[in-house]
């Protein structure tokens, strides 16, 4: 829903619309026609595109989109009319912009691994052009001058129950394929190629649609979606491979999720939020049976999590009632402070420096996995006859508890405490002359998200192994804060996709590992100049960022009133 | 102060009770006076005006009743008891205030902004509210529902689901005074409450006001458009350089020499000006 690029001002556009089309249905039969070529000199190159007459996964999606472009475009033609309007060359001005993207990263992949342009053959060059031409054509024509109106159409509940499986299979299968892609390029590739789709989708108006059945079969969504979360290990055959990224990936995004009641709700800046899961992983470590526990008692599985929730949470409260009697940057300052204090103490509880707690920089390695019921968390298991390894077991652990965090942020966000969160981020004086406790709901928001981190912390200490206190450094914090600004901030959905982002980006690339945080700065950088609400942002926050944007005001007020209230405002 | 033809009107208004006392507040700051040792009182069902030519130190008496300043002398006691120099304190004793610079929450709905304002008159708990409990369910109801009775009240039960930022104007400040009835004041404070209204949002607010009144509400208004603090108060308070220049009846404080000198400034007898003055006083809007 950016503003259109007016680089032909709508007269020019206008006359130019069937040429453009021309261009675009030329670019796109070329994207259909190259990938049965060759592309690349070596099968070495992302996977093997060497073949002439079969094409490979990768050239295949490049076919996909050529595809969905004609039909685009050729719709845009002759389809007429209909009671809702479809956006189909906004869609398809979209697919253009992808599709080059798409053959750029393709063309830059094969000559980065093959050593030069020269690699790439005629047909990689042909499908270039192709995507050029698709790039331009789409340019060229005149976008419909309505939005779409897809939103408003109604199918038999059945179709819209099936449409959510179809689309969260699409999701399943999706995701065992890209965490199966080994090649940082092909990864790339493939999300480029995801995002493409998920862009068309949304400008011509399939995305609204599909919100607003979601809306209408919320539970059979937040149903399905756990249905396929809880299918996933049973696509990697085995493998702890992938599972443990996927474990890292759920708690980041749990502790991601507790941060996000913090500055996504009472608009508190925390800078220092990793210490808080680093609390809880100590203390579980701690009270682990592992040999270098400082500690003898050791209580089972269930105690062990409340009480590094406990901990973390009364750190929450000791370092927040002095300092939240500050505010904004200042706010930051001390947190981050307190952050950088955390890792320098558990450094130094050592025995040497201060009492024995936490063996220093060495830290408690050798933490044995959870019993639960005589459930052994460490050993792998075998349901349906499908292998499922260590780390799935602590997969499924983790997704009970990201559901629980999810739970507590929505319900909470949802009440008289929610309310007073959202007052007191919009205008703190006035919330206070209204009644509303702002000192002490503030140190609830920061209580509450210690609370879940720090329960995180307890699981994470258990799945990681070993615990050290340089895992718990600044960067981590940033890390979080960014994945609820990328994925918009006070959302349930947005936070998830940027916590899923930025966990499984840097795991995927670690070709690139050197220039992670330039990328990361990059991706910061435009985030803010142009989505300063994030992917999936909250309508609230959005509203925030466009004060002046009184058409977008309309828009959403319409919605609130077709929907009732302003009700966890983006939850889902 | 009052004279004998007034007095029945006056007391008719009363039911004897007062509600807020001000006794012989002063407040300094370093060497200046701000507030010099002002008597003041409210009862119940009263509408008070507060008057008074710019620096007077109507902001700081304001201050001063609200709790947010403690008095270098003298003290406020409001139902009975001291008021806590706090803002939280002070709505939860029953006194509700508006802002002279609207000040709602705009991101918000109508309604959601009369719930915050119930928020201090509720106490569910974060774990009922996370587990669901029927206290959670017993008081959002209620919470909405005497929002949306509030809302009606004022007359914006239609936009219940508008945000506060797309409302207009006179109806932001209307959502303002719901959302203060919305913590069940004994007093309340409006600070400009038609500051920037048309004539007709103006007469609309007057109605609004009274019919606050008659739920037995006392009120206090800060104003600077004259007709409107005549037309609406029971007694005026006119403040001139941090003292009380004189207390009663709108038609005594219209037409006492001193307020006229105070608000055109002193000078050789112009009769001119003093004409201007009276008709600002009964034609301004």
């Amino acid at each position: 829903m950016t503003p259109q690029s007016r680089l032909l001002n709508p007269e020019t556009q206008h006359r130019l619309h069937p040429t453009g089309r021309l261009i675009a249905l030329l670019g796109g039969l070329l994207l259909v026609v190259s990938p049965f070529l060759a592309w690349a000199y070596s099968s070495a190159a992302l996977d093997d595109m060497t073949v002439y007459g079969y094409p490979s996964p990768i050239q295949f999606f490049c076919l996909a989109l050529g595809v969905i472009l004609l039909g685009l475009v050729a719709a845009s033609w002759r389809v007429k009319g209909g009671r809702f309007q479809v956006g189909w060359v906004r869609g398809a001005k979209a697919a253009g912009t992808g599709v080059l993207i798409f053959m750029i990263l393709i063309i830059g992949v094969i000559a980065l691994e093959l050593g030069g342009l020269v690699n790439v053959l005629w047909g990689g060059w042909i499908a270039f052009l192709g995507a050029i031409a698709a790039f331009i054509g789409t340019r060229l024509m005149a976008a419909e001058d309505r939005l779409p109106t897809l939103e408003r159409a109604t199918l038999p509940a059945w179709l819209e129950i099936l449409a959510i499986a179809v689309v969260m299979g699409a999701v399943l299968f999706a995701a065992a394929y890209a965490l199966n892609l080994d090649d940082g390029g092909g990864f790339v590739i493939f999300l480029t190629f995801v995002g493409t789709v998920i862009a068309v989708m949304l400008r011509i108006g399939a995305m609204g649609w599909f919100s607003a059945v979601s809306r209408r079969h919320r539970q059979v969504l937040i149903l399905a979606a756990f249905v396929v979360a809880f299918a996933f290990p049973f696509t990697q055959q085995g493998s702890d491979a992938n599972m443990s990224i996927a474990t890292q990936v759920i708690i980041f995004a749990a502790t991601a999720m507790g941060l996000n009641i913090v500055v996504g709700l009472a608009g508190l800046l925390d800078l220092g939020y990793i210490a808080f899961l680093g609390a809880g992983a100590f203390t579980a470590a701690i009270l682990s049976e592992s040999a270098f526990s400082t500690v003898d008692w050791h209580p089972p599985f269930i105690v062990t999590i409340l009480i590094s929730g406990g901990v973390a949470a009364t750190l929450g409260l000791i370092i927040g009632s002095p300092t939240l009697r500050v505010s904004g940057d200042y706010l930051a300052i001390v947190t981050l402070a307190f952050g950088e204090i955390f890792r320098i103490t558990m450094n130094n509880l050592d025995g040497t420096d201060g009492p024995l707690l936490t063996n220093g920089s060495n830290g408690i390695p050798g933490i044995p996995g959870f019993n639960l019921f005589g459930f052994e968390f460490d050993d792998p298991h075998t349901v349906l006859g499908i292998p499922l390894g260590r780390f799935s077991n602590y997969y499924f652990l983790l997704l009970i508890f990201l559901a629980f965090v999810i739970l507590v942020f929505t319900r909470l966000n949802n009440s008289r405490i929610g309310r007073g969160w959202v007052a007191i981020r919009e205008d703190e004086k006035a919330a206070e002359a209204m009644g509303v406790n702002t000192f002490g709901l503030k140190l609830f928001a920061f209580a509450s998200g210690a609370f879940l981190a720090g329960m995180a912390g307890a699981i994470k200490a258990h799945a990681d192994i070993s615990v050290t206190p340089d895992q718990f450094v600044f960067l981590e914090s940033a890390f979080l804060l960014a994945a609820i600004v990328l994925g918009g901030m006070g959302t349930v959905l947005g936070v998830l996709v940027g916590a899923t982002l930025l966990k499984l980006l840097p795991e995927k690339l670690r070709f690139v590992s050197e220039y992670r945080l330039l990328a990361f700065g990059l991706l910061l950088i435009l985030m803010m100049r142009f989505r300063p609400e994030g992917l999936i942002p909250s309508q609230r926050r959005q509203l925030e960022f466009h004060e002046e944007d009184e058409e977008l005001a309309e828009r959403i007020e319409e919605e609130v009133e077709e929907t009732g209230a302003l009700k966890g405002a983006g939850a889902l | 102060m009052t004279t004998a033809a007034d007095a029945p009107a006056v007391s008719a208004q009363h039911d004897g009770s007062t509600i807020l006392v001000a006794e012989n507040v002063t407040m300094r700051f370093g060497g200046l006076v701000a507030v010099d040792s002002v008597d003041f009182q409210v009862s119940k069902g009263e509408i008070m005006g507060l008057i008074g030519p710019n620096g007077a130190g109507k902001t700081t008496f304001f201050n001063c009743l609200t709790g947010l300043y403690i008095p270098t002398e003298g003290r406020v006691v409001f139902d009975g008891a001291v008021l806590p120099p706090k803002p939280r304190k002070v709505v939860i004793a029953g006194m509700a205030r508006t802002f002279q610079n609207i000040r709602l929450f705009g991101n918000m709905t109508a309604l959601e902004n009369v719930m915050v304002g119930r928020y201090c008159r509720t106490t569910t708990g974060p774990l009922t509210s996370i587990l669901r409990g029927p206290k959670f369910r017993r008081d959002e109801k209620a919470t909405a529902e005497r929002s949306q009775e509030l809302l009606d009240f004022v007359g914006l039960g239609g936009t219940a689901e508008h945000l506060a930022r797309n409302l207009s104007y006179g109806d932001q400040r209307r959502l303002e005074i719901a959302r203060a009835l919305g913590t069940d004041p004994k007093l309340l404070l409006l600070d400009e409450p038609t500051a920037g209204m048309n004539p007709q949002e103006t007469r609309q607010a007057e109605e609004l006001i009274f019919k606050i009144r008659d739920l037995g509400l006392a009120i206090v208004v800060i104003e600077h458009d004259m007709r409107f603090i005549f037309n609406l108060c029971d007694r005026v308070l006119c403040l001139v350089q941090g003292r009380a220049l004189i207390e009663g009846t709108p038609a005594e404080v219209q037409s006492d020499p001193r307020v006229i000198e105070a608000y055109i400034g002193t000078g050789p007898e112009d009769a001119a000006e003093l004409e201007a003055f009276e008709e600002e006083g009964q034609g301004n809007a």
